[in-house]
């Protein structure tokens, strides 16, 4: 299963309709997919199972069911899926296309471009053939399991803060 | 004397529901030993915060959610300040630890005039320049950490500056 998130706040119709298109091509794909709260406006998928916001607990569900993740580059989405060890295809959000506030996004996706396990699809062109690419490989590409707690240099300045105060 | 010795410290660890958040649970054994307050804008996520509580053997922490609201919704601005505020009256934290947005600016502010100590943790999503609430928190937190070593200390001197000292990732 591939699990698309583009977070909470904000719809991300660029992403969630190039992933509908796949999927319309690609019918045997079981994508399931967060994509907030679409409005009247807002792009509907046609292919897939979407909602617009999932709790926690089912989110942490079907992450963990996924094998494939797809995302906005937001750090919570990205950070989830290098702890559950899974793949992830990230695309950045633009600010001149008012899909965040500012281009944080694509300074994100350049900064991760070069871990294991981390994909990024500068455009949506590019994201059905990655989905694509992705899928035909063993593991979907495989990432490794990042530790669930910040780096130990980050937590004994925290805690060492604490203690001296 | 003797009950400040003993006497575990308390911190609050506040942050916005989605990147924020799950950056901030990544410090968590950090404030291993003392006693936890979390606010945060997603009522789902108390089973997580409770669960690993369990899991890691503290104690249960205290949680508790606030209305949501981005820079541009003056109105649930206000509310969500009046809660924090109410939240840090009825808790009086020793600390505040946050990585943003609005609802981490609004406590380390609150929180200083309440005397508590503050600790800033810039969002790791912002690697090109420090985040705007992290901007206006910063300058005054007690404990002020950029996550992008070419960042620390890139902001007016006078003002004081990030340190660097690791990552969440």
């Amino acid at each position: 299963m591939i699990f698309l998130t583009v977070g909470t706040q904000l719809p991300f119709d660029r992403l969630t309709r190039a992933v509908d298109d796949w999927c319309a091509a690609n019918p045997s794909a079981h994508v399931v997919g967060q994509i907030a709260d679409p409005g009247s406006e807002g792009f509907r998928p046609q292919h897939f199972e979407w909602q617009s916001f999932i709790e926690p607990a089912e989110f942490d569900q079907r992450f963990d069911e996924a094998d494939l993740i797809v995302a906005h580059a937001g750090m919570g989405s990205i950070i989830t899926a290098l702890t559950r060890a899974k793949p992830v295809l990230i695309m950045p959000r633009r600010a001149n296309l008012r899909e965040h506030r500012n281009d944080h996004q694509l300074a994100t996706a350049d900064r991760f471009a070069d871990r294991p396990g981390v994909h990024v699809a500068h455009d949506e062109e590019s994201v059905g053939p990655w989905l694509s690419r992705l899928l035909a490989m063993p593991e979907r590409g495989g990432s490794p399991r990042l530790s669930p707690f910040a780096s130990p240099q980050l937590l004994e300045a925290i805690r060492a803060f604490i203690q001296s105060s | 004397m003797s009950e400040s010795v003993t006497k575990p410290k308390r911190i609050l660890a506040i942050a916005s529901g989605g990147g924020h958040w799950v950056q901030l649970l990544r410090m968590r054994p950090a404030w291993d030993g003392c006693v936890p307050i979390y606010v945060t804008t997603q009522k789902g996520y108390r089973e997580q915060v409770f669960a690993d509580a369990r899991e890691s053997h503290q104690p249960t922490p205290r949680f508790y959610t606030v209305l949501d609201a981005n820079r541009w919704q003056k109105v649930r601005l206000v509310r969500q300040l009046l809660q924090i505020t109410w939240i840090l009256l009825r808790e009086r934290p020793d600390f505040v630890i946050s990585t943003g947005a609005a609802p981490g600016f609004f406590a380390l502010k609150i929180a200083r005039r309440l005397g508590a100590r503050t600790i800033w943790i810039d969002s790791i999503a912002n690697a090109e320049q420090l985040s705007l609430s992290g901007r206006k928190a910063g300058p005054t937190a007690d404990l002020w950490l950029t996550q992008w070593s070419h960042l620390a200390g890139s902001i007016d001197p006078e003002r004081g500056r990030p340190h660097y000292e690791g990552a969440v990732v």
